[in-house]
């Protein structure tokens, strides 16, 4: 289990290198000069040397690398080249407003997709089957933005239950938080929600044919106590792997999300910077972005040991995504 | 951007999407009595497409900036007043001598900075200085390039000589980017921006919103708005969705043209299209054979059709223009009639230059703006019609900026030039479509030394008619203010003379 640990935190650490690397080299051939777009097309030469200068763009590229990727190790962050203040003072904000948004539209769709799939797979063949997956088949083609701007019209619009958008910041209180971040995270979560209740389902599906299952039914337990006590355990390993791998789509849909209900997070930061070429915003957000999908993932191996016991004391510990 | 106003990439599908909303909001609108108003009747929440990098307007070109702080926050030694001419501001009254070389200014008395501290004319020798300096960051440099020295000859007499007279020098002082600072919160400024004006900073929530408060300490008439908040909202749509629920309660620049048709019906919204100073153009580049020969572009020039133009790309909000030059100027000259549409003559004038059909074939760079990105799909269409292929190339802005603005790396480009009176650029030395006419170039340099106003209109009138007759680039429309408020708010500007949103004569009416 040690060396399971060690090796994933060093992969965690490589990944998070390659990251860098790349993130920084498509931003050095990127054309955009982030003087020029700040000082617009009456700025003098000498005006945006003296800019350059300042943001300190003058220094040839490996040096910023270093400089960064020092810094970071030593949890200092620049100043953002368009705000002016670190990127710290800008990120920490938005991240209380994707953390909860994400965590939200998870919570959602794990807590629909999972009742959903097993009753599914309970009723397989039946009404109740055809229309959840009929359902869910187009909760997986409706896009979220769409979506999200569907319940706007709804629920801002026409009913005026909801605020079409924007973050009254926590300052105002837990209840106006919630509510600006509900309709954009059942956006982000109907469609996860869709994809979950497939796998849950067929995860569920195959471990009824397993032999344990009979076992479990032939030592006198009834469909459903056999279902809740040996198949579900089983049946999560699947399911947790493709929740793990959703965790980054989820990153990628707040960015358009965050757009659409115009809620100062994470995503819409790292539009904004990108189109501002605001290099020193674009690399630490998408380095934290990469660390913590590696992190996800990491937590997802770990669930697997939990999950099952074979993987924590068997050959196999460390290496194995089953399902 | 100091070349498009407040517009957004427009998206695929965009339109259709808010086309839909608004159906359905006329629907809601029936069942919907009155909206929830945002705010008390003594708070205005403004609503903005772009959300200002910083809020210095001293230290960037980004109009975001002017458009929350300019007048509200900050002052100038002038302003421009919302009909576009120079009034004063923190200068009550001035002097200029008999050879236009020196001004006196005398400032108001009385003036606080927000912070508490005295305006003075030590204050003044501060700021314009420092927006002159060499290591200044002032993106409109420029614009204190005659300026020779600045003295205090007391707390409220300011002195200015020129090296050269400089008919535009009152105006200049008039920018965003000449307003008065501090010494003391000069450097601050970006993030805690400490002015004169009658309303000071409150609170700045990045990415959502920034707060400004009515200032007790004001020299001026106070404002009947006690609290003023700009919500920066991107997206087109959201922005729709945003003025139908009743938060925000204005917008200066509608960002969803599609939707003014569903907000004009609806007796809540007042919807007033006034103008900027922005020239919409469709920028040639004259270093690329054969868009060096003046043939090739009046050919392009007779090949645009700008009623079809407006109508398609703008939803028929916006005036043709026929030269680099604001309509509403007084010293506007209409030469719309110079080239008009007729795709036989652009026919005869390619053949004339030895181009067949289909012998010519160009490349159409196409900034985010919905303008740009519209306008150019229709642009290529009527080029097509006489012969001439385009191939449309988008680009953000950054690489606007990179590639056609500095790299000079484009055949055809389709921009709003948003800077007043910025007819000058013509005569720059290689700039970015590389026009070059000496004859141009002089009337240009006899009018930045010009004072008297009726030598300046004529030589304006000669100026627009110099880039007319070369066609210097195809002149398309002025770019429309499309403002929308609450009916019951009045005091907002109709026109745009400058990126600005003035909020002290703003109120509610009932």
């Amino acid at each position: 289990m040690a060396w399971f640990l060690v090796k994933r935190a060093l992969a965690l650490a490589l990944t998070l290198l390659a990251a860098s690397l790349l993130v920084f080299g498509v931003l050095e051939v990127l054309p955009g000069d982030p003087a020029l777009l700040i000082l617009g097309v009456n700025a003098r030469e000498d005006t945006l040397a003296a800019l350059r200068e300042s943001m300190g763009l003058d220094q040839p590229a490996l040096w910023r690398y270093l400089t960064w990727i020092g810094d970071l190790l030593r949890g200092r962050f620049a100043d953002s080249l368009t705000y002016d203040v670190p990127v710290s003072e800008l990120l920490l904000p938005r991240l209380a407003v994707s953390g909860p948004l994400a965590l939200l539209s998870l919570t959602l769709a794990v807590a629909l997709a999972l009742p959903l799939g097993v009753l599914a797979a309970a009723r397989r063949g039946r009404i109740t089957d055809t229309a959840i997956m009929g359902a869910s088949q187009i909760g997986i083609a409706v896009p979220n933005f769409w979506l999200g701007i569907l319940l706007v019209l709804l629920f801002a619009v026409s009913l005026r239950w909801l605020p079409a958008g924007g973050f009254p910041g926590w300052d105002a209180g837990l209840g106006a938080g919630l509510a600006a971040l509900l309709m954009p995270a059942v956006a982000l979560a109907l469609p996860q929600a869709a994809i979950l209740t497939r796998v849950t389902r067929s995860a569920v599906l195959e471990v009824l044919g397993e032999d344990y299952m009979r076992t479990a039914r032939a030592k006198g337990l009834s469909r459903g106590e056999a279902l809740w006590r040996h198949g579900l355990r089983n049946a999560m390993i699947p399911v947790v792997t493709i929740m793990g791998l959703q965790f980054s789509f989820l990153l990628a849909g707040t960015i358009i999300i965050e757009n659409v209900f115009n809620l100062p997070g994470v995503g819409r930061l790292v539009f904004q910077a990108i189109s501002q070429r605001d290099l020193v915003v674009v690399r630490d957000v998408v380095v934290l972005l990469a660390a913590t999908v590696g992190v996800v993932n990491f937590l997802v191996d770990l669930s697997y040991a939990l999950l099952d016991p074979r993987l924590r004391h068997g050959a196999g510990a460390g290496s194995g995504r089953h399902g | 951007m100091p070349l498009s106003p407040v517009r957004r990439p427009a998206r695929a599908g965009a339109a259709l999407t808010a086309a839909v909303l608004g159906a359905l909001a006329l629907v809601a609108a029936q069942s919907a009595p009155t909206p929830a108003r945002a705010a008390p009747p003594d708070a205005l929440v403004m609503g903005m497409v772009l959300e200002p990098p910083h809020l210095d307007p001293t230290a960037g070109a980004a109009g975001a900036i002017d458009e929350v702080v300019y007048a509200n926050v900050f002052e100038g030694l002038t302003r421009i007043g919302p009909d576009g001419a120079v009034r004063p501001a923190l200068a009550e009254r001035w002097t200029v001598s008999d050879d236009g070389l020196t001004y006196t200014f005398h400032l108001r008395q009385g003036v606080t900075f927000h912070d508490g501290t005295a305006f003075t004319a030590a204050d003044a020798v501060f700021s314009l200085d420092r927006a002159r300096a060499e290591d200044s960051v002032n993106a409109q440099k420029g614009l204190f390039e005659a300026i020779a020295a600045v003295e205090a000859r007391d707390d409220h007499t300011l002195i200015v000589r020129l090296s050269h007279p400089q008919g535009r020098f009152l105006f200049n002082l008039g920018w965003g980017d000449a307003v008065m600072v501090a010494p003391e919160s000069a450097g601050t400024n970006t993030v805690n921006p400490i002015g004169t004006g009658p309303f000071r900073f409150g609170a700045w929530v990045q990415g959502d919103r920034v707060e400004l408060a009515r200032s007790d300490t004001y020299w001026g008439e106070a404002p009947a708005l006690a609290r003023a908040t700009f919500r920066f909202m991107p997206d087109p749509q959201a922005s729709l969705a945003g003025i139908l629920s009743g938060n925000p309660d204005a917008y200066a620049n509608f960002p969803a043209p599609e939707g003014l048709v569903t907000l004009e019906s609806d007796p809540r919204f007042s919807v007033v299209i006034g103008s900027t100073e922005g020239e919409t153009i469709l920028a040639m580049n004259h270093r690329r054979p054969p868009l060096d020969d003046v043939r090739v572009r009046r050919a392009i020039s007779h090949a645009i059709d700008r009623p079809a133009l407006i109508d398609g790309a703008m939803f028929g909000n916006g005036t043709p223009i026929g030269s680099h030059f604001a309509p509403h100027h007084p010293a506007h000259v209409d030469l719309t009639g110079m080239y008009p549409h007729d795709p036989d003559a652009a026919k005869a004038l390619l053949a004339e230059a030895g181009l067949g059909p289909g012998d010519l074939s160009l490349t159409l760079h196409l900034p985010p703006p919905s303008y740009a990105r519209r306008g150019g799909e229709m642009i290529a269409a009527q080029l097509k019609a006489v012969g001439i292929d385009v191939e449309i190339i988008p680009v953000e802005w950054a690489q606007w900026l990179e590639q056609v603005f500095r790299g000079h790396d484009f055949n055809l480009s389709i921009v709003a030039h948003t800077e007043p009176l910025d007819i000058d650029i013509y005569a720059r030395d290689d700039y970015y479509f590389g026009y070059d006419n000496p004859d141009f170039d002089a009337v240009i340099e006899t009018l930045e030394t010009t004072v008297d106003p009726d030598a300046r209109a004529a030589l304006y009138r000669k100026a627009q008619t110099i880039l007319a007759e070369d066609a210097a680039n195809g002149f398309l429309f002025q770019l429309p203010k499309q403002g929308v408020w609450d009916a019951r708010l009045e005091g907002l500007w109709h026109d745009s003379p400058v990126q600005a949103n003035d909020l002290t004569g703003v109120r509610w009416t009932d």
